[in-house]
């Protein structure tokens, strides 16, 4: 609690100039919480087999249209700066993900979760959830009307700030290709100071991260756009594909 | 993958948006041809994970692949072949399904303090070319028993696949 940021930004800078990589390390000390939680061993390589070159199946009977809306949840308005957060889901060979569920949760916009475990003294919104669900469309296209969460502290190094994010939740067609990620927003000063972004060592892979301010999706005096692209793994289900020779 | 999206970790607040009604019941609870398989998740010190979510893909009791929707209404959907589970304050995790004729449950972790998801299997007792220590237990009522130790002297084999 009492370790400063200044102590936890040297950790992130030494850790980074010895193992600049695109996926986070999960050994990573500057997080307090890794300590017990990663792994020590490197992970086995196996290939996938039956269930898991097949993700599970979402459909529009488990997904109503109004979940897409974070916005239309209360009994009124919630507070904040209204956003739209649109973009397409991918596998690691370009090609859309279909008709996929996308689940979201995020802040409010004073940076409090509506769970009972946050006890940040910032206030709830009772018009705001944080919580939205969606199906991709046949391009792969997703899209979120929401509320731009704010940051909040949290306790893992004193005056610790998490920069304002939303988490994704995403399937592929494998279910080799599950990822939970968070998305932040462009020009966050917090980023650079945040451990759990920083676990993604290569600048270039956490700016995969980082969604783009899109002036075309702002809406006249209703709300602002953004665009934020997700790219799954590769699908195995042709990779793996036996040959005659 | 070297432009795919990067993992963060699931955090702490994610109950309230990942967590629905009948999650954990791929087959309602109790029913006939039910299983339960369950376990706890401990940390390398051996301490329960009370904030960590575990989801299973599997076949059906026949051996297919269900590509059905569903999984989240659950009700009158039939057998979906997924399921989701977050750990309680003890760090235990449950499934109420059917033993699926493939021989294992593909199985994916995820933790506050697990900056992206791990991959691991749950082989049912018996199965042939199982990974060593990735077998389930039949506990003496029928249920199956599989711990998740995230780090420590019996840490889990995780996998990676070619393309992840």
């Amino acid at each position: 609690m009492t370790t400063s940021q200044h102590t936890i930004s040297d950790e992130i800078a030494k850790i980074q100039a010895d193992s600049p990589g695109g996926a986070p390390l999960l050994d990573f000390a500057p997080y307090r919480s890794t300590t017990l939680r990663h792994p020590t061993k490197d992970p086995r390589p196996v290939d996938p087999e039956g269930a898991e070159l097949l993700a599970p199946v979402f459909g529009h009977s488990d997904v109503a249209a109004i979940e897409a809306d974070l916005t239309v949840q209360g009994g009124g308005e919630p507070i904040g700066e209204r956003i739209r957060v649109q973009g397409r889901v991918l596998d690691g060979d370009g090609r859309p993900v279909r008709r996929q569920l996308v689940e979201v949760w995020q802040a409010n916009a004073a940076g409090r979760y509506s769970h009972q475990g946050d006890q940040h003294p910032a206030p709830l919104d009772p018009n705001f959830t944080g919580v939205g669900r969606c199906l991709t469309d046949d391009d792969g296209w997703y899209s979120f009307t929401s509320i731009k969460p704010g940051p909040y502290p949290w306790r893992n190094h004193h005056n610790a700030w998490r920069p304002a994010h939303i988490h994704f939740s995403l399937f592929g067609t494998d279910f080799t290709q599950r990822l939970i990620t968070q998305m932040y927003f462009p020009g966050d000063q917090l980023l650079a100071l945040d451990p759990i972004a920083q676990s993604i060592t290569d600048p270039a892979a956490l700016a995969r991260l980082i969604a783009s301010y899109d002036h075309s999706r702002s809406e006249h005096e209703w709300l602002l756009g953004y665009r934020w692209d997700i790219v799954l793994t590769g699908s195995h289900a042709t990779y793996l594909e036996p040959s005659d020779d | 993958m070297t432009d795919s999206t990067p993992g963060q970790t699931v955090g702490p607040f994610f109950h309230h948006a990942l967590a629905f009604p009948g999650d954990s019941e791929l087959v309602p609870f109790g029913s006939a041809g039910s299983v339960v398989l369950h376990g706890y998740v401990h940390d390398g010190a051996g301490d329960p994970v009370p904030d960590a979510m575990i989801e299973i893909r599997q076949a059906d009791a026949s051996g297919a692949v269900p590509r059905v929707g569903g999984s989240l209404r659950r009700r009158g959907a039939g057998f979906t072949g997924w399921g989701r589970s977050c750990t309680d304050g003890a760090g235990h995790y449950w499934f109420s399904t059917v033993e699926p004729g493939l021989p294992f449950f593909a199985v994916t972790v995820f933790a506050r303090g697990l900056l992206d998801r791990l991959f691991t299997r749950i082989y049912l007792p018996g199965a042939e070319d199982a990974v060593d220590g990735l077998v389930a237990s039949r506990e003496a009522d029928g249920r199956l028993r599989f711990d998740i130790h995230l780090q420590g002297p019996s840490e889990t084999v995780f996998f990676k696949f070619p393309r992840t």
